[in-house]
């Protein structure tokens, strides 16, 4: 027995912040929950099973919060499952919560991320002192930036394809109204006057630490039938690696390479940027754009930013990417995989609002985590996909 | 000597909470000497109140003041108090249903001895001196013999100022352990050599070694005294300020490939100016004074630049 | 529902590990065994799914290195569960029912002696009303057993006895860090503890890791003569509030057991860290009788956090590899008071079953 069809039929996000001082973790949960469920036509009553996802618990200081808020969200009763892969975590919660109704087991499975990142301050939270040990970098964008200047000495790509993506996701993100950043009037100039935080990384190419949460209903073929939208999932893949090992490429992973072709191969695609309509990637540097438009194979090796460049990844361009206005607008880190996923179901339900695409059959969601080295993606599509 | 090296670390935050609307309401009541439960769809009255009602899922929005006196419903002696409870003295955690409630709240209650508690005891509040808005405005529960002693209660809550936030301090002591690979690094830094280890599988030498190498699996086993000199293979200029730093910005954060190994590991640069850093920089080790030496990467107080020719990129490039 | 089984087991259980909470220097040595008992290498593993807990750990990612243990050029199939192996092992077993992947290694560690484990756990609680109070393990569950005494459901007598059979058995059992019978008198004329627990009813602090494989229909009859078939799986959760709850039950574990077939089981390894919650999921459970409970000694002699659920269904499963058994349930609990509960039906025939 093969997989069983699932499509998404629900999408609810909170409108991120940050701070999100009006709600409790309950209540940042359930203000996604709540929409996904009026989005599907659903009460919690009729879902089978729930997957909760987020990303490390010193985050919030909570051991294992699903425990304490599996009343608040309605998994009294139910099966409830916990999730945590690092920064991928949105992405692979998503993906456990689809292998619920792909094995059979399930026919309606809610999934929620979330991070309420006020809560306590995240570079503390990632960067607890080890002993016998020396902090080096100061948080993920001093981890990343050496990375970044990799990719610049590799590629020869021109120092300010960062501030292009930069300015084309914050002005995305004014589009949607539940993007944490509306920062109006942003320009390449403006990004590139912003001071140099993390070299070469500048603040208005990082992204912002934000509460909020993402939820999905996902069901099988026969509940989405009556659905006027269904997403319908056409693959998903996890694929790990090490933190570090000797000759890892820390640019262009080989678990993020291996990870495009094996989800590829399941959705039946041949060439990315033509069988792709739009794509929601986990960008929270802005040189991570043309990085992963390589490694996700969009473009050849060391041309992913003549793709950025060239204007093919704005809203109206050829391969539009991260319409929603991406991590580098909103960055509730445990929800952020699931915006990724989640957005790209709009997409293709033709539910984006003002950052739709016309005509988007087609949607990747990506999410990556820790160095470098966890990936999780999937492709939904308006059709159901062919056996 | 032990296999490994340990240490304490204490994981210490003061969390902000939000409470939303419902334990907002609670904490309200806390704050000004009552105790607010909240009415299920189903009629019980529940302290602290639910966020969201058990069967219909709406949020709660109907409280209801009870009393300050109960009864234990259940009970358990704590003869060994743990950091952060309520009473630093042996005391029970006890379960009271407060007249008015129809499900008990979770609590300490101090009573002396185990002989002095029972099921079905009466107890009241007993509040703290200063009261903030948060669980612990209740210090504990204390035993009631007399119902007309009852203390009173409060006042009334203060409507147009109610609590939305607590912070919440958690600390918590750990012993943290290297593994038996990294011990010997820290050992072999104490001796002023940087240790590394080969994988016997792959033939990779990792610093510091390591209890599997990712590539396979296997412990890294033949030791390796590494050069003290390398190829600066990329880096970050640290601008910005972060809690804990001890260098003041901007200050350089390397890989540093030491000639000899086959995998960077990461460290500052000093002894020149930040944008004179570049990919393929030769560095060599700068060691702090030998009497500060410890089981430590910090007996290395930086790396600083050597007089050699930059290597060519063609040497490094499998490093990035 | 494709057929599944358990086909292989490996366990480190210790009083104080020496060694790094990331456990990696557990890890290898175990999933060599893993490969040993199926013949099998890590090209041969089609899925892996981890749990621990970065609280235990006291670091956040502390499972990220865990990975290298299994060494990942290339890179793995992999996810990771903030649970108890019993869910990781979960995830797997959907993993392979979707048709992805035919076999799967799941694994769990944790090194509880780094901190102080009773305490740590009171941060699963409600942070705002609970968790200021640091309500330890050892007196949620001193609540629990007070109110089953209170209700005439279990008494110290039949608690002790519990201990006494446990602590017996535990004797066979090499990994096993608290063991050796003595009386149910003798038990009973120790003094209290947490009144009403004496220390022998609560399990002792364990740091370890394990690790189950799984496999498919013909893969898991190449790797064994009598694979351990899974014919039943069901995982449910309570709300957390000790107060709304009627402590004397745990519908998550009834509700658990009600969804499988639990009818001719000869053996049942239940992950009761305290002696009155094997008392509690017994009734819950419906368990008769001639059902040998923990043969193992359970998790009252041995309870590495994160891994002693799921190292009761590998129990279970050798038993059934052995021929001791023929049907054998492995249970798993998370959450305070037994709150979240997961059981696991192994057969020695397969037989056609709904989940």
């Amino acid at each position: 027995m093969g997989k069983q069809p699932a499509a998404v039929i629900g999408v609810g996000q909170t409108h991120h912040r940050a701070k999100r001082d009006d709600v409790s973790m309950a209540g940042l949960c359930r203000e996604a929950i709540d929409r996904a469920l009026e989005d599907a036509g659903m009460t919690l009553d009729e879902i089978d099973a729930i997957v909760v996802g987020k990303a490390p618990d010193l985050f919030e200081g909570v051991m294992m919060p699903e425990l304490f808020l599996a009343e608040a969200l309605g998994a009294a009763g139910k099966p409830l499952l916990r999730v945590h892969t690092a920064g991928s975590v949105g992405g692979s919660t998503a993906i456990v919560a689809a292998s619920l109704v792909q094995s059979g087991v399930h026919r309606k499975v809610l999934t929620v991320a979330y991070e309420k990142q006020s809560e306590s301050n995240a570079m503390w939270a990632l960067s607890v002192p080890v002993p016998f040990n020396m902090p080096v970098h100061a948080g993920a964008g001093g981890y990343f930036a050496p990375h970044v200047r990799s990719y610049i000495r590799r590629s020869g790509a021109p120092t300010h394809v960062g501030a292009i993506v930069a300015a084309k996701d914050r002005n995305n993100a004014l589009k949607n109204p539940y993007a944490h950043l509306h920062n109006e009037g942003t320009t390449v100039e403006s990004v590139l006057a912003s001071t140099m935080l993390w070299d070469p990384i500048r603040y208005d190419e990082t992204c912002p630490s934000s509460d909020g949460a993402c939820a999905l209903v996902i069901a099988s073929e026969d509940v989405a039938a009556s659905s006027p939208n269904p997403a319908w999932i056409h693959g998903t893949v996890m694929r790990s690696e090490a933190t570090t090992a000797a000759e890892r490429d820390q640019v262009n992973p080989q678990a993020s390479r291996d990870a495009a072709a094996a989800l590829y191969r399941q959705a039946g695609i041949t060439s990315p940027i033509d069988d792709i309509d739009v794509a929601e990637i986990y960008v929270p540097f802005s040189w991570f754009e043309p990085m992963w438009l390589e490694s996700l194979g969009f473009a050849a090796q060391n041309e992913g930013w003549k793709l950025t460049e060239s204007g093919a990844t704005a809203m109206d361009g050829a391969m539009p990417i991260n319409c929603s206005g991406g991590v580098l607008s909103s960055n509730p880190i445990g929800a952020s995989g699931m915006l990724r996923f989640g957005e790209a179901a709009l997409q293709v339900r033709g539910q984006a609002g003002e950052h739709q695409v016309d005509g988007a059959r087609r949607a990747l969601g990506h999410a990556y985590g820790g160095g470098s080295q966890f990936f999780a993606m999937w492709i939904v599509g308006s059709e159901k996909p062919g056996n | 000597m032990s296999r490994t090296l340990s240490a304490p670390v204490t994981v210490a935050f003061d969390y902000t909470r939000s409470t939303g609307p419902v334990l907002g309401r609670f904490l309200t009541g806390l704050r000004d000497g009552v105790l607010i439960g909240g009415r299920t769809s189903e009629g019980r009255v529940v302290v602290p109140p639910s966020e969201y009602d058990p069967v219909t899922h709406e949020p709660t929005t109907d409280f209801v003041e009870v009393s300050p006196v109960g009864t234990v419903t259940s009970w358990t002696w704590v003869p060994e108090p743990v950091k952060g409870q309520p009473l630093d003295r042996p005391f029970a955690f006890a379960l009271v249903l407060l007249d008015g409630a129809d499900a008990p709240l979770l609590h300490a209650l101090d009573a002396g001895s185990p002989d002095a508690v029972s099921t079905g005891m009466r107890v009241q509040v007993r509040w703290a001196p200063e009261r903030v808005g948060h669980i612990t405005d209740i210090a504990c529960f204390e035993p009631l013999t007399d119902e007309t002693s009852v203390s009173p209660s409060g006042g009334g809550i203060i409507e147009d100022h109610p609590v939305t936030g607590v912070i919440t301090p958690v600390s918590l002591d750990y012993i943290y352990a290297a593994s038996p690979e990294e011990s010997a690094f820290y050992r072999g830094l104490e001796q002023g050599r940087i240790v590394g280890q080969r994988c016997p599988t792959c033939g990779k030498v990792y610093v510091p070694p390591r209890s599997a190498c990712p590539s396979d699996g296997t412990p890294t086993t033949e030791e390796i005294e590494l050069s003290q000199t390398g190829t600066v293979t990329t880096f970050c200029i640290v601008n910005v300020p972060f809690l804990g730093q001890k260098i003041t910005p901007p200050y350089v954060s390397a890989y540093v490939l030491l000639d000899g190994a086959d995998i960077a590991f990461l460290h500052l640069i000093l002894d020149c100016p930040a944008d004179e850093v570049r990919m393929g920089m030769r560095v060599k080790a700068v060691w702090k004074p030998r009497e500060e030496w410890g089981t430590t990467i910090e007996n290395i107080s930086h790396f600083a630049p050597t007089d050699e020719p930059d290597a060519d990129y063609d040497t490094y490039k499998q490093h990035l | 529902m494709r057929d599944v089984a358990v086909v292989g087991f490996a366990q480190r259980q210790m009083q104080d590990f020496d060694g790094s909470p990331t456990c990696v220097e557990l890890l290898v040595p175990l999933f060599k065994e893993c490969y040993e008992q199926t013949g099998w290498t890590r090209q041969d593993v089609g899925f892996w799914c981890s749990g621990s807990s970065d609280y235990l750990a006291g670091r956040s990612f502390s499972f990220v290195q865990a990975v290298d243990a299994i060494g990942v050029l290339p890179p793995v199939n992999e996810s990771h569960v903030e649970m108890d192996l019993a869910w990781a092992m979960y995830e797997a077993w959907l993993k392979i029912q979707t048709g992805e992947v035919d076999t799967a290694l799941v694994y769990a560690f944790g090194k509880s002696s780094a901190g102080q484990t009773r305490r740590t756990l009171a941060l699963q609680l409600d942070p705002y009303t609970m968790t200021p109070l640091w309500p330890d393990t050892v007196s949620l569950a001193g609540l629990q057993a007070r109110a089953g005494i209170d209700a005439g459901l279990w008494d110290e007598r039949a608690m002790a006895e519990v201990a006494h059979r446990s602590l017996t058995d535990a004797e066979g059992n090499e990994h096993s860090v608290r063991k050796g019978g003595s009386s149910v008198e003798d038990l009973l004329a120790r003094p209290m503890y947490a009144d009403p627990l004496r220390k022998h009813d609560c399990a002792p602090v364990t740091d370890g890791a394990a690790a189950i494989v799984l496999a498919a229909g013909d893969k898991a009859r190449e790797v064994r003569e009598k694979p351990a078939w899974i014919t039943g799986l069901s995982h449910f959760i309570d709300p957390i509030s000790m107060g709304t709850r009627d402590l004397t039950r745990s519908p998550s574990a009834q509700r658990a057991g009600a969804a499988v077939d639990l009818s001719g089981l000869d053996t049942a390894e239940l992950h009761a860290p305290f002696s009155h919650q094997e008392l509690l999921l017994r009734r819950e459970l419906g368990l008769a009788d001639d059902v040998r409970i923990n043969p193992s000694g359970g998790a009252l002699t041995s309870n590495p956090m994160f891994s002693g659920g799921g190292i009761r269904i590998g129990e279970a499963a050798q038993r059934i590899w052995a021929g001791e058994s023929s049907k054998a349930l492995g249970h798993a609990t998370s959450g305070p008071a037994l709150q979240q509960n997961l059981v696991c039906v192994l057969d020695a025939d397969k037989k056609e079953q709904g989940n």
